[in-house]
């Protein structure tokens, strides 16, 4: 599979992430390496082998239902760049 | 041409746990912003979700309740998308291997009933509130709401009406309710609907286009929407137009739905498995449990009424249309010593048009079903007659006590004594002597005016069918 540079500015803009032009090429690059290796073992024979979705092979352990987290607003919001009437304020998504 | 809808639902119902799906943060509504949000819902880098045992048990009892399959094995998968108020940059939801799926669901519309299928049902969390209006040029963020468990129940397109669709849609809302899962605030958007909306000639099996409106939280505002989308549709196809695939807001106050802002993009969510989250393995164990836990279903109950009570089918559906109705009737034939007909009559009769007169629902009757059945024991033993019943009932309603009391207070004993009656009768057959000729001339309605008069006489307090049968008794002697 090859990968385009737009599909790179796709992928960087999916994740909000800003890549300028000369960035492009240096990704695509490095991401198509990576498909070069998922291409690799690709080649490998599954047959009748069922897809696994976890490298261990444990199940998920359950918590009970109990509250246990208290309130640490003050805490958590003293790393945020902006914060008001105890909400985190971000700017505005919406036009 | 003759064109038909076609409906699917997606309904988010929040599950009714104390801790959040990945987290020990409460789920509580209305609190502080963000004083539920601990560092898991805030996603600060290094936390890791756990899963929590509660959610999985109502994910189970939601496949019980549908007769679907329940996976033995099911995985978490992230949904990835951009918006602040999720701050992990995606959601834990659930994608090729879901915890529920093929279940169905009977619903009743108008004169016909269809079972519904239901694809699957999934677990996942919650985003949180974003606040636009608050603060200038930006946007206020409450995490509160973040990580509380969901469960999304998808169906198949089986719907053919916006009539059906609502049916659906309160069938699931009293569902996942009777079976304790959700608490079924919509106002508090704990059961919220989106709703897939197509168009296609009558006859024809292809899909059209669907747009899909989303969270409605009103059952009439989901009918308005339905049938404004529909009937856009349809328009839109006959003047030679075409739908396009879009997302859609209905707007209450103008009755109408439109597209949101189209984005430049479809959104492409790179669904891919959890690797924070292992498979989850649900046991034929933790089945039983979860049965085992179970109330009686509202079509077992309706069967049992029907069964057992001898009601009819309507009553019995009725009674067993939500689980406040249902506990409320079977505590009163408790109370009253078993006589579920005459319990079935007055909780469908005084009670509910009394609530209904007042728009309340059955939680706030002012008369408590045991209440009710203290005043259908005295209908039983006869101490009151159903007129009198009224009257007691009243009083009840209007907080003037127990019906034992008011019968004391107003002096309403139903007098049964067959001499005090048969005394009362010989007075007022002495006194009415032309009336009396008159029935004896053949005049069926003499017969009715002598019982008002000795009714009248006895002050009401009188057993009308011991009245009836001792005059005729009386009459037919003389």
């Amino acid at each position: 599979m090859s990968l385009s540079s737009s599909d790179v500015k796709r992928i960087a803009h999916l994740a909000r992430i800003e890549v300028s032009d000369e960035e492009v090429e240096e990704t695509l690059k490095k991401l198509s390496g990576i498909l070069g290796l998922i291409e690799q073992m690709q080649a490998v024979d599954t047959t009748g082998i069922a897809p696994m979705s976890h490298s261990q092979e444990v199940n998920q352990r359950l918590r009970e239902d109990v509250v246990t987290k208290t309130n640490q607003r003050e805490l958590f919001q003293s790393l945020a760049p902006s914060v008001e009437d105890g909400l985190y304020l971000v700017p505005k998504v919406i036009e | 041409m003759q064109w038909e809808v076609v409906i699917g639902l997606e309904t988010h119902t929040q599950l009714k746990t104390k801790s959040k799906i990945f987290s020990g943060a409460s789920t509580a509504f209305g609190a502080e912003p963000n004083t539920q949000a601990c560092e898991v819902s805030i996603a600060l880098p290094g936390v890791l979700p756990v899963l929590n045992k509660e959610a999985v048990k109502c994910a189970i009892k939601f496949a019980l309740a549908v007769d679907a399959e329940i996976a033995p094995r099911s995985i978490f998968a992230r949904k990835n998308y951009f918006y602040p108020d999720l701050p992990k940059g995606y959601q834990i939801s659930q994608y090729e291997l879901p915890v529920v799926s093929k279940g169905t669901l009977r619903i009743q519309v108008a004169d016909y009933e269809k079972t519904i299928n239901i694809t699957r049902a999934h677990l996942e969390e919650d985003a949180g509130k974003s606040l636009h209006e608050t603060h200038e040029g930006m946007s206020g963020i409450d995490l509160n709401r973040a990580g509380t468990p969901l469960l999304e129940i998808v169906t198949e397109p089986d719907m053919r009406s916006a009539a059906e669709a609502v049916a659906y849609a309160k069938k699931l809302h009293e569902l996942v309710q009777w079976i304790g899962i959700c608490d079924g605030n919509m106002q508090e958007g704990s059961f919220r609907c989106d709703v897939n909306v197509s168009v296609r000639p009558k006859g024809t099996e292809k899909l059209g286009t669907r747009r899909e409106i989303k969270n409605l939280n009103s059952f009439k505002y989901m009918q308005q929407a339905i049938e404004f989308e529909t009937q856009w549709q349809i328009e839109t196809l006959e003047d030679g137009g075409t739908i396009h695939q879009a997302t859609v807001l209905f707007n209450p106050d103008t009755g109408e739905t439109r597209a949101m802002r189209s984005k430049e993009e479809a959104n492409d969510y790179r669904y891919f498995p959890d690797p924070d989250l292992l498979p989850l393995v649900i046991t034929d164990k933790e089945i039983e449990i979860a049965r085992s836990e179970m109330p009686e279903l509202p079509e077992e109950m309706k069967t049992r009424f029907e069964r057992s009570y001898h009601l009819s089918p309507y009553d019995a559906a009725s009674l067993t249309s939500s689980r406040s109705v249902a506990d409320y009737f079977l505590t009163t034939v408790d109370g009253c010593g078993g006589e579920p007909k005459l319990a079935a009559n007055w909780v469908m009769g005084s009670v509910a048009a009394k609530l209904n007169e007042e728009g309340k629902s059955i939680g706030d009757s002012p008369v408590s079903p045991l209440q009710l059945a203290g005043l259908l024991k005295r209908i039983i033993d006869n101490t009151l007659s159903s007129k009198m019943a009224k009257e007691v009932f009243d009083g009840m309603w209007s907080g003037e006590g127990d019906a034992d009391s008011i019968i004391e207070k107003r002096g309403l004993k139903q007098v049964t004594d067959i001499g005090a009656i048969e005394a009362i009768i010989d007075e007022v057959l002495a006194a009415n002597a032309p009336m009396v000729g008159e029935w004896k001339a053949g005049k069926e309605k003499a017969f009715n005016a002598l019982v008002g008069q000795a009714m009248k006489a006895s002050k009401g307090k009188a057993n009308p069918t011991q009245v009836n049968e001792i005059l005729k008794k009386k009459l037919s002697a003389s």
